[in-house]
């Protein structure tokens, strides 16, 4: 199988992103988005960064480009999609997933550690975990706020397509383990097809072992999951 | 044809927490304002050519929907004058 990383102007974690993938040797390649997807994508990653300088609102003109229509159509088709930072919010502005990341609730851009606790594990991109694992994680954004309205979050919930949830070290989703003010605490979603993720958190800045924790290598071993039919 | 420009403001929907607003707010207080409230909006002049004011509007409105606002968070209206 072969990642297609679709670099955007203002993308900066996409060289990370496949970085980390090769250490898992998983294949991936770096795709700008203007040359649309290669015949041979067998999975997406849309990286952090800033693309269009978070113009308007963080992901909202690289959500509107050519290649985001190519890149529903394969997430619709089961091709896996996973949206990481920016790509996150280039994931909801473009409708592969619900809700919307926004403004950090400090006002902040925050760069930290954060502690996630997974909420299913029967998904590609968290098979690697258990339900209710608790791993390290980091975050890069000042607009992570996760936002949707709460009747649509009351049906996300009963759908069981929230996929992470920001906790503190014991896997309690208390306010104080809540960094940017995300309702529910939800750190990454699930789009209409379990292939389909998004999250704010960075898993590939946690998969090599040269520069410290390495939770993050089950999200990207996603790619082999979904690949392996999961 | 006429020339208009539409007016297109985006507003976070009541009840969506505004952090910029807040710390707008809080920094107009330390200045000594005395004030309730204060909410953000962003503000776009769009000038467009058009049959009439409805087929501008109805322009403007379509931008809104599909780029200037994120209906999961924002409502908008629009203002159409001739130019």
């Amino acid at each position: 199988m072969t990642v297609a990383i679709i670099r955007f102007g203002g993308s900066n974690c996409d060289r990370d992103a496949e970085r980390a993938l090769e250490h898992l040797e998983i294949d991936a390649e770096i795709v700008w988005h203007e040359d649309g997807l290669p015949a041979e994508t067998s999975g997406i990653m849309l990286p952090g960064g800033f693309s269009y300088g978070d113009y308007l609102r963080a992901g909202a003109m690289a959500a509107r480009s050519p290649i985001m229509a190519e890149v529903r159509e394969a997430a619709a088709e089961g091709t896996p999609v996973l949206g990481v930072c920016n790509g996150a919010q280039i994931g909801c502005e473009s409708g592969l997933t619900e809700g919307a990341f926004t403004t950090n609730e400090s006002a902040r851009f925050q760069c930290e550690h954060v502690s996630l606790r997974v909420e299913r594990d029967d998904t590609p991109w968290t098979a690697a975990y258990d339900e209710g694992d608790v791993i390290d994680v980091p975050i890069a954004h000042g607009e992570g706020r996760y936002e949707i309205d709460d009747e649509r979050l009351a049906e996300l919930e009963d759908d069981d397509r929230v996929l992470f949830r920001y906790c503190n070290e014991d896997g309690e989703t208390d306010p104080e383990a809540n960094p940017n003010g995300s309702k529910h605490n939800v750190a990454g979603v699930l789009g209409e097809h379990e292939t389909v993720a998004v999250l704010m958190p960075h898993p590939e800045r946690a998969t090599l072992p040269d520069v410290g924790p390495t939770d993050g290598q089950g999200v990207l071993r996603g790619f082999e999951a979904a690949d392996g039919g999961a | 044809m006429t020339a208009y420009t539409a007016t297109v403001t985006v507003r976070l929907k009541h009840g969506v927490l505004d952090p910029e607003a807040e710390t707008t707010q809080q920094a107009l207080e330390r200045l000594g304002f005395d004030l309730e409230d204060l909410r953000s909006a962003d503000r776009f002049e769009v000038d467009l050519e058009a049959e009439d004011a409805d087929d501008a509007s109805e322009r403007a409105s379509e931008m809104a929907e599909r780029l200037l606002a994120n209906p999961t968070i924002h409502d908008y209206d629009v203002e159409v004058d001739e130019r």
